[in-house]
């Protein structure tokens, strides 16, 4: 069964062509991807996200819940809003997901998972927070549309309600907020994104969801399909659960390092692994690849390294550099000449320290 | 959806073929396929001079989220490529059966292109897959 969002029809009224995302019918694109990665950049664009899984925690022992299950630390999470994000380990400290948790209440927090994964959090969530006594609260009411690109902020506030915008403007980056929107719908504004671009994801309910999408048009923002938000969180150094990390991966080898916080006395699920693996060394890395001849970089293309072989993991051409960018996993150690397998020709590629484009420009070094 | 020359023979697998003077066939994929690939971004073309045979890989597409095998429609020797395509795949997109052409083949056996189809019975099969 394939399950849709509450924005399906507005889609195909559209032209979206649609595809299976993990279980839900979704638009790849309106017409052409790359237009739509530009229109990001340059000036905002839509993504429907409403398949992502948006799960509430309340109890008064949710903090320590939180500080049990994440391998980020909820304590750097000072103030009502604030957003972080983490990964979420198994014993072994494979990733079993990746998520953004965000503080509401002294006893209420928020997260937002990937739809893909939806059931095994679920009830490994569930599973971890019986001790705790907190209850776990999926909210498949709730639509989500991610509004992104260097003019998306402003565009969404000219939709809110004037007492409200002000509030919502100064709102800083990772964090949420409540806010009214058009005819006084109920609106939690993020200023969170997964394109590299400033912008805001939009939680709204389900029955007000494609009038936000109409009203958004309205103010110019241009709808986008899942293929554009692909490239743009490639070229933006953002990992894709399931592509870039699972189960079998830890952290150290998906380059979020920067997500683990080993605070004094956090006993986290996976933290004896991963303390364990970095004393023995961590045997995989995962780099940012730029392939400067003509060709693209692709998932599961063979990388060679002095070390020995790796792996493509997220790859693609990439609109705003126009030439393609890869993560790739390969034995940890000085690699040598890089080069990457594609059809039985060896092409030689640069390893790159990634984001790849922040801000509408690439990067230094790209 | 653009109109189908009726000059034009087809692959089941969206290649578009049509015979010129001298023996000589152009090819290409169809206003459909590129349609389906979405944005192309790099072309593969084959080597003057190297042969093909009907039903393999002769050239490669590649759209921001896919590379596809193009099966040449009939065998024979390729004589010219669409050198433009390199520089702009998009003209496929653009114009799928004039300027977006990949490469033209010098038929060994023009018995082949009875075995494709014809624009009427291609248009069917599209039709088909869409519903």
């Amino acid at each position: 069964m394939t399950e849709k969002t509450v924005l399906n029809a507005t889609h195909r009224a559209l032209g979206a062509r649609m595809v299976d995302f993990g279980g839900w019918d979704m638009p790849i694109n309106y017409g052409s991807q790359i237009e739509e990665h530009h229109a990001v950049r340059r000036d905002a664009g839509m993504f429907d996200v409403s398949h992502m899984t948006v799960v509430d925690l309340h109890g008064a022992r949710t903090r320590d819940f939180l500080r049990h299950l994440l391998a980020n630390s909820v304590d750097k999470l000072k103030a009502h809003g604030k957003a972080l994000y983490s990964c979420m380990l198994n014993e072994q400290g494979g990733v079993i997901d990746d998520l953004i948790v965000y503080f509401l209440g002294d006893e209420f927090y928020r997260l937002v998972v990937n739809a893909a994964t939806r059931a095994k959090d679920l009830a490994w969530i569930e599973k971890q927070a019986a001790a705790f006594g907190v209850e776990v609260k999926e909210r498949p009411e709730f639509a989500m549309i991610a509004v992104q690109g260097p003019n998306a902020r402003a565009k969404v506030l000219g939709l809110l309600h004037e007492v409200d915008r002000a509030r919502i403007e100064k709102l800083g980056k990772f964090a949420a907020a409540a806010a009214q929107g058009p005819h006084g719908m109920p609106l939690f504004v993020a200023r969170t994104g997964y394109t590299g671009e400033d912008g805001f994801e939009i939680v709204v309910p389900g029955e007000h969801a494609v009038a936000l999408w109409e009203a958004l048009a309205a103010a110019g923002v241009h709808p986008a399909g899942l293929g554009a938000r692909d490239t743009l969180r490639l070229e933006a150094g953002m990992n894709l659960y399931g592509q870039d990390m699972d189960e079998a991966v830890s952290p150290w080898e998906a380059n979020l390092g920067w997500t683990i916080a080993l605070d004094a006395g956090r006993d986290f699920i996976g933290r004896a692994a991963l303390e364990k693996q970095k004393a023995a060394g961590v045997k995989r890395v995962m780099v940012g690849l730029v392939l400067d001849d003509k060709g693209v970089l692709r998932h599961g293309q063979k990388v060679l390294t002095a070390n020995g072989e790796g792996e493509i993991l997220s790859g693609s051409f990439a609109p705003t550099l126009e030439k393609a960018v890869a993560f790739a996993r390969i034995p940890a150690g000085e690699p040598g000449a890089v080069r990457v397998d594609i059809r039985g020709r060896e092409l030689p590629v640069r390893l790159v320290k990634y984001p790849f484009v922040r801000d509408g420009k690439a990067c230094e070094g790209i | 959806m653009s109109e189908i020359p009726g000059d034009l023979k087809f692959n089941k697998s969206h290649e578009w073929a049509r015979v010129e003077d001298g023996g000589l066939v152009r090819v290409g994929i169809s206003d459909h396929a590129q349609a389906q690939l979405g944005d192309l971004v790099y072309v593969e073309l084959p080597e003057i001079g190297s042969s093909v045979q009907a039903g393999n890989a002769a050239a490669v597409v590649e759209s921001v989220k896919a590379a596809s095998d193009i099966y040449s429609p009939v065998s024979g020797e390729v004589v010219e490529v669409n050198e433009t395509l390199a520089d702009k795949p998009e003209t496929i997109n653009e114009d799928a059966y004039g300027d977006g052409w990949i490469f033209t083949v010098r038929i060994s056996d023009r018995a082949e292109l009875d075995q494709l189809l014809d624009a009427s019975a291609y248009e069917e099969l599209v039709e088909n897959e869409d519903h």
